[in-house]
C-alpha cells in the first residue's frame, strides 16, 4: 500500500509541474500587463514602464522562456513571484486560502453529508413521496446557476430581515468590520455572515450528492448480500445500513474527496457575490488585472489541491474497500 | 443427506427414517401459499397453493425449471420477498404462524430457526467486511455472547465446513474466497444457530462439479450437526435424486407432482415431470438416442392458460385438461400426489415417459407404446479415412501477469493454455470439458483468431494459421463459425432477426439473401414469419437457435460452440441439442462444443477432451473415456456428476477433490492435478516423486484413449 501511494504520489508532482508550467506559460503569453501603465495620464517614460515590469519579471520584450525560468526558480524556493501591484503573491494568498477553507469546509461537510443521507433514504423509499419530492427539488437546484440561486437566498435573506426586523442574515463579507465585543459576539457575527454562503454552497453540494448516492444505493439494495443480512436476522434498518449504505457509501467517500479539492477554486461566483476576499475571487481579479503570477500561482494551487484530494480520496477508497488494497 | 439419515437410524434402509419421520411434528408447514406481484390484469401469479411440510432431519426436493416459483416460494417463507409481492396462505414454523408476522416475530425466527443458502455466493456476502466477522454477527444477533466468544464461534464454524486454516481464512475478505468457499462459509451463516430449517435455493448451481460435490458433502455434514430439516431447491435432476427425500416438482408456480424420491422417479404419474426426466442427458447413457424435449415453452405467470398449465405443451392432453386446473390427488402408493385428469390412466396402463412422449396426442396406444424411435444415423467412414477439418498441436496461451501504474512490470505468467494437441475430423464432434479456469474457453478463442499463437500450430482445414493472408483468413472465416453461451447477450437487442441473420451474408457479399434466411430460419425450427422480430420477444432456447442459424449462414464446416446449451432449462435444452445433432448428421458439419456438462458431451460428442489447468488430461472417444475413464481426475470429475437416478445414486462411490484449482499463475510442478489427485496420495515416496518432478504427456493407452497420468488405471465411475 505504501509503495503504491508513493508511486501516486510522484506520479502527481510530474503532473503538477506539468500543469503549472503550462498553466504559467499561458498567462504570460495572453495577459498584457503592459496595458496596465500605457495610456495614462500623464504618460508614464517607456523606459520606466519596462523597468519596471523587469522588476516584477513581467516583461514582455523578455524571451517567455527566460520569464518562465526566473519564475520557475523562485517557484522552487517557494517564491511565486510579485502582483502587478508589487506585492508578494505567496503573502496575498496564503491569506486568501485561508478564507476560501472557512468558507467552503461547513458548506462541503453539510452539503455531502445531507446528500448522502438524503439520497439513501429516497433510494430506499423508492418511487415514494419522498423520492419524488427530493429528486425534483435536486433537479430544480441543479438547473439553476449558482449566481441566480446566490441572488435568491440574498433577497430572501433581506426579505427575512425586514420580516422580523433585525439583522438575521448578513449578506456581505466574512465579519463586521471593527466589531467591538467579546468572542461569543464575534463568533455569533461570523455565523450570520457565514448562513448565507454556506447554504448556496451546500445546496447544489446536496443536490448533486443526493442523485449520486440514490444511484449507488439502488444498486446496492438489490443485491444478495443484503438478502443474506437479513436472513441471518437483522432487522431490515440495520441491515440497510449498515450492510447496504456501508457499500453504497464508498464512491461517495471518495467523489468527497475530489469536490473538496475542486471547491478550493472553484467557489467564485459565491465568494464574489457574498463579497469573500478568497481565491476564487482572486483568480477573477488577477485575469482582469493583467496579474500574471497571481494567476499562474493560483493555477499551481488549483493542481495541487486537486492531486492532493485525488490522492486522499485514493487513500479513503482503499482504507473503505478491502477489493482494492493491492500490492 | 440421506447418509446421516440412516446413520442415525442405525440401519442401511430407508423405513427407519420415514418411521421417524412420520412420528415428528411438521418443523415447517406452508399451506396454499399464493404469491403475487402487481394488480390488477398485469398481476404476475408466481406462486400458486404451494403447500408442503417437513419434518425434522427430513430432505424435501423442490424441483422446477426457472420461473415456476420455487425461489419466489422459499424467499416467501423467509418473509424476505419485497413489498410490492402480495403473499397469502399459511406459513407455520414450529406450529406458529410466521406469514404477516412482525419484524420483531421474523428476525427472531429468522438465523435462529429457519436460515437460508442463496444461489450466487458470489454476490451473497458483503463485500467491505471480512467473512468471519460476518459469521460472527450471525451468531451475535441471536446468542448473548462478547465479540470474542463471536469470533470464536465462527472460526470453528468455519472449521465444520471444511475451510481449511480456518483462523487464519476468518479474516479473510468475500473476495479473497473461491466460489466453493464462499458457499462453505454462506453454509456456516446459516448453521450458525442450529436451526430447524434450513432453506437451500439452489446452492450449488453456481459451482463446478466437483465443488458442487464438496459443497453438497458439506451440507450433509451440517445437517448431521444441526438434525435441520432442509428444503433443497434445484432445477438438477440429479442433485435431487442423490440427497432429498421427498420430491415436490413445480410448473407454472405450482406443485404439479409431490411424493417420495423413489415414486417420483420410478413411478412417474405426471407427465411434465415425464418430460424434465426424458429430457436430461444421462451420464450412464450413450448417445445414438435423441432427447426427448418438451414442446413449446412454459406459459407466461401472467397470462396462464385455463386449464391445466401444462395442457398447451402435453403429449397426451385431452379436451378435458383445457376445462379447468386439475387438483393435486393421490395417485397410487401413499404420499404421492400427481395433478393430472390422466393420472389414473397412466399408473393403470404403466406408461413410461418414453412411451408418453413419443406417442401421439391421443395417447400412447395409438401408435402402439413399442414403437422405437427412428433415429437416422448417416454412414460415416472410418475415423482415419475423413478429411482434418481442425488440428491443434502444442497450443500454449500465457497471459502476462502485469504489475505498477506507472512502471508496468511482469511479475509473473498465467499459463491458461499449456500445451494442447487434439484434431477434429470432419462430421466429428469434439467435446473439450473442463471445470471454470481449465483454459477451454481460452483454447476457443485462440483458435477463432485465425492468427499465429505464441506456440504450436492451429490448421482449419488444413491452413496454418500462422502463414495466413488477410483475404484468406476472411476466407476461412466462412467455413468456421461460432455459437456463444449467451443467446440474448450475443445478439444484438436492436437488430431484427432477418438481419442478424443477414449480417454474416452481406459481409461476404452475398446480394439478395432474403430465401436463403428463411431457409436457415426454417432450418433451425422457427417461423420464417418470424424474421422481423427482435431477440427479447424470443425465449432463450428461441434465441439459441437464432445464433446457430446465423452461425450457420455461410455454410461453415466447423461449427465451434462455447457452452451453447448451459444457459437454458433442460426441456428446451433437449430441443437445442437434437437440433444440433440433426444439422450436424444432415449438413457434414463438424463440431468443437466447449462445456462444463459432462453428461451433455457424452450425448452430443464423439469425442471428448478433459483439460485441467491448461492441460489436457484425458481424450479419447466418448465411450471409452466415460465409461473407463484412466485419469484420477476424470475419474473424480465423472464421479462427482449426480445421476438422475436415486437407486444409481444410492450405490455409487463418490471421489470427493480437496480444495480449489490451484492458481494458473503458480500450477504445481510435474503433474499439474497432484495437488488435488486421490491417487497420489496411495503412491509410494518414489512414485509421488516421479508425480512432482516428471510432467506426464499424453500417451495413448488402447485405440484412440490417450492419458496424461503416470499411473492411469482403469475405474468404473458412472
Amino acid at each position: 500500500m505504501a509503495g503504491f501511494l508513493l508511486r501516486r504520489l510522484l506520479n502527481y508532482l510530474v503532473l503538477i509541474v506539468v500543469a503549472t508550467s503550462l498553466a504559467y506559460m499561458l498567462a504570460a503569453g495572453a495577459l498584457d500587463p503592459r496595458s496596465n501603465y500605457e495610456g495614462r495620464n500623464p504618460p508614464i517614460p517607456q523606459a520606466v514602464i519596462d523597468a519596471r515590469l523587469t522588476e516584477l519579471n513581467l516583461n514582455d520584450r523578455t524571451p517567455l522562456f527566460d520569464r518562465y525560468l526566473t519564475w520557475a526558480g523562485g517557484v522552487v524556493h517557494g517564491d511565486f513571484g510579485k502582483t502587478v501591484a508589487g506585492g508578494s503573491v505567496g503573502e496575498d494568498l496564503g491569506r486568501r486560502a485561508g478564507v476560501t477553507l472557512r468558507l467552503i469546509t461547513i458548506g462541503l461537510i453539510l452539503g455531502s453529508v445531507t446528500g448522502v443521507f438524503v439520497g439513501a433514504y429516497a433510494a430506499v423509499k423508492q418511487y415514494g413521496v419522498f423520492d419524488r419530492l427530493s429528486t425534483g427539488a435536486s433537479f430544480v437546484v441543479l438547473a439553476v446557476p449558482t449566481v441566480v440561486l446566490a441572488n435568491i437566498l440574498i433577497i430572501a435573506g433581506v426579505w427575512f430581515n425586514g420580516l422580523v426586523g433585525a439583522q438575521v442574515f448578513l449578506v456581505s463579507g466574512e465579519a463586521t468590520p471593527g466589531l467591538q465585543g467579546g468572542f461569543a459576539t464575534q463568533a455569533a457575527d461570523r455565523l450570520q455572515h457565514l448562513i448565507l454562503p454556506t447554504l448556496s454552497l451546500s445546496l447544489g453540494l446536496i443536490a448533486v450528492y443526493s442523485r449520486y448516492q440514490r444511484n449507488m444505493m439502488l444498486d446496492v439494495l438489490g443485491a444478495d448480500f443484503i438478502r443474506t443480512a437479513m436472513a441471518k436476522g437483522l432487522r431490515r434498518r440495520t441491515a440497510l445500513t449498515r450492510h447496504a449504505l456501508r457499500t453504497a457509501l464508498i464512491p461517495a467517500v471518495t467523489y468527497f474527496a475530489f469536490t473538496f479539492g475542486s471547491l478550493l477554486v472553484g467557489t467564485t461566483f459565491t465568494e464574489k457575490i457574498f463579497g469573500w476576499h478568497g481565491m476564487g475571487e482572486q483568480l477573477v481579479n488577477s485575469i482582469s488585472t493583467n496579474d500574471v503570477n497571481t494567476v499562474a500561482a493560483i493555477s499551481c494551487f488549483a493542481a495541487f489541491a486537486v492531486l492532493a484530494a485525488s490522492l486522499a480520496s485514493d487513500v479513503l477508497h482503499a482504507v473503505l474497500d478491502p477489493r482494492v488494497r493491492v500490492g | 443427506m440421506r447418509e446421516c439419515d440412516e446413520r442415525q437410524a442405525g440401519t442401511g434402509a430407508r423405513p427407519g427414517t420415514n418411521g421417524r419421520a412420520d412420528l415428528a411434528d411438521p418443523v415447517l408447514e406452508v399451506t396454499d401459499l399464493d404469491v403475487t406481484f402487481g394488480s390488477g390484469p398485469d398481476a404476475v401469479r408466481a406462486v400458486r397453493g404451494v403447500s408442503y411440510a417437513v419434518r425434522p432431519g427430513e430432505v424435501l426436493g423442490i424441483v422446477g425449471e426457472s420461473g415456476s416459483g420455487k425461489s419466489v416460494t422459499s424467499l416467501a417463507v423467509m418473509g424476505l420477498l419485497p413489498p410490492h409481492a402480495h403473499v397469502t396462505g399459511s406459513v407455520r414454523l414450529r406450529g406458529q404462524e410466521i406469514l404477516g408476522a412482525t419484524e420483531k416475530t421474523l428476525t427472531a425466527f429468522r438465523g435462529k430457526t429457519i436460515s437460508m443458502v442463496f444461489q450466487d455466493p458470489l454476490s451473497a456476502l458483503t463485500p467491505v467486511y471480512r467473512v468471519g466477522d460476518q459469521i460472527a454477527e450471525a451468531v451475535r444477533i441471536h446468542q448473548k455472547v462478547t465479540g470474542q466468544q463471536a469470533a470464536r464461534r465462527a472460526v470453528e464454524l468455519l472449521d465444520l465446513v471444511g475451510i481449511p486454516n480456518a483462523a487464519q481464512r476468518a479474516k479473510a475478505f468475500p473476495h479473497e474466497f473461491s466460489g466453493g468457499m464462499r458457499q462453505r462459509a454462506v453454509i456456516a451463516m446459516a448453521i450458525a444457530n442450529d436451526p430447524d430449517v434450513i432453506l437451500c435455493d439452489e446452492p450449488t448451481t453456481a459451482l463446478d462439479v466437483t465443488i458442487q460435490a464438496q459443497v453438497l458433502e458439506v451440507l450433509k455434514r451440517a445437517q448431521r450437526e444441526t438434525g435441520a430439516a432442509i428444503v433443497l431447491i434445484t432445477h438438477d435432476l440429479g442433485v435431487v435424486a442423490g440427497s432429498v427425500d421427498r420430491v415436490l416438482v413445480m410448473y407454472a408456480g405450482r406443485p404439479v407432482e409431490v411424493g417420495s424420491v423413489d415414486d417420483v422417479y420410478y413411478r412417474v404419474r405426471m407427465p411434465y415431470t415425464m418430460g424434465l426426466l426424458a429430457s436430461v442427458p444421462r451420464l450412464d447413457r450413450g448417445g445414438g438416442q435423441p432427447l426427448v424435449p418438451i414442446e413449446g415453452n412454459p406459459p407466461s405467470p401472467s397470462a396462464l392458460p385455463p386449464g391445466c398449465p401444462f395442457e398447451p405443451r402435453c403429449p397426451i392432453a385431452v379436451p378435458a385438461c383445457a376445462e379447468a386446473e386439475p387438483a393435486l390427488e393421490p395417485v397410487g402408493s401413499p404420499g404421492h400426489l400427481a395433478a393430472c385428469v390422466r393420472a389414473g390412466e397412466i399408473e393403470a396402463e404403466g406408461w413410461s415417459p418414453a412411451q408418453v412422449y413419443h406417442a401421439g396426442t391421443g395417447g400412447p396406444d395409438e401408435q402402439g407404446p413399442e414403437t422405437p424411435p427412428v433415429h437416422l444415423r448417416p454412414v460415416r467412414l472410418p475415423r482415419d479415412e475423413r478429411d482434418v477439418v481442425l488440428e491443434v498441436k502444442d497450443l500454449t496461451k500465457h497471459h502476462p501477469l502485469m504489475k505498477g501504474a506507472l512502471f508496468r512490470r511482469r511479475v509473473g505468467t498465467v499459463h491458461a493454455v499449456d500445451g494442447i494437441s487434439f484434431d477434429i475430423r470432419r462430421m466429428e464432434t469434439l467435446g473439450l470439458v473442463g471445470e471454470s479456469g481449465c483454459g477451454k474457453t481460452t483454447t476457443l478463442m485462440e483458435i477463432l483468431q485465425l492468427t499465429r499463437p505464441q506456440h504450436g500450430t492451429i490448421a482449419v482445414l488444413g491452413h496454418d494459421t500462422a502463414r495466413l493472408t488477410a483475404r484468406e483468413r476472411m476466407a476461412i472465416r466462412r467455413d468456421m463459425q461460432v455459437v456463444f453461451q449467451d443467446p440474448l447477450a450475443s445478439l444484438d437487442p436492436r437488430m431484427t432477426v432477418y438481419d442478424i441473420i443477414a449480417e454474416p451474408l452481406r459481409t461476404h457479399g452475398i446480394r439478395d439473401p432474403g430465401p436463403r434466411i428463411r431457409e436457415l430460419i426454417r432450418l433451425v425450427g422457427l417461423d420464417a414469419a418470424h424474421a422481423a422480430r427482435y431477440p427479447q420477444d424470443f425465449s432463450g432456447g428461441q434465441r439459441q437457435r437464432i445464433g446457430i442459424a446465423r452461425a450457420l449462414a455461410l455454410e461453415p464446416r466447423l461449427l465451434v460452440l462455447d457452452e451453447p446449451v448451459s444457459a437454458l432449462d433442460v426441456s428446451i435444452q433437449a430441443g437445442v441439442i437434437n437440433l444440433l445433432e440433426d444439422l450436424k448428421n444432415r449438413l457434414g458439419l463438424s463440431y468443437l462444443f466447449v462445456a462444463h456438462d459432462l453428461a451433455v458431451v457424452r450425448h452430443i460428442a464423439d469425442r471428448v477432451a478433459v483439460m485441467y489447468l491448461g492441460k489436457i488430461a484425458e481424450i479419447g472417444q466418448v465411450g471409452q473415456v466415460y465409461d473407463a475413464p484412466m485419469h484420477p481426475y476424470t475419474q473424480a470429475l465423472l464421479s462427482a456428476i449426480p445421476l438422475p437416478d436415486p437407486g444409481k445414486e444410492r450405490s455409487r462411490r463418490r471421489i470427493l477433490l480437496e480444495g480449489d484449482l490451484p492458481s494458473p499463475a503458480s500450477p504445481p510442478s510435474g503433474c499439474r492435478f497432484r495437488t488435488r489427485c486421490p491417487k497420489f496420495k496411495t503412491l509410494d515416496e518414489t512414485d509421488q516423486a516421479r508425480c512432482v518432478d516428471e510432467e506426464p504427456q499424453v500417451r495413448r493407452l488402447g485405440e484412440d484413449h490417450g492419458v496424461s497420468c503416470h499411473f492411469a488405471e482403469k475405474l468404473d465411475v458412472v
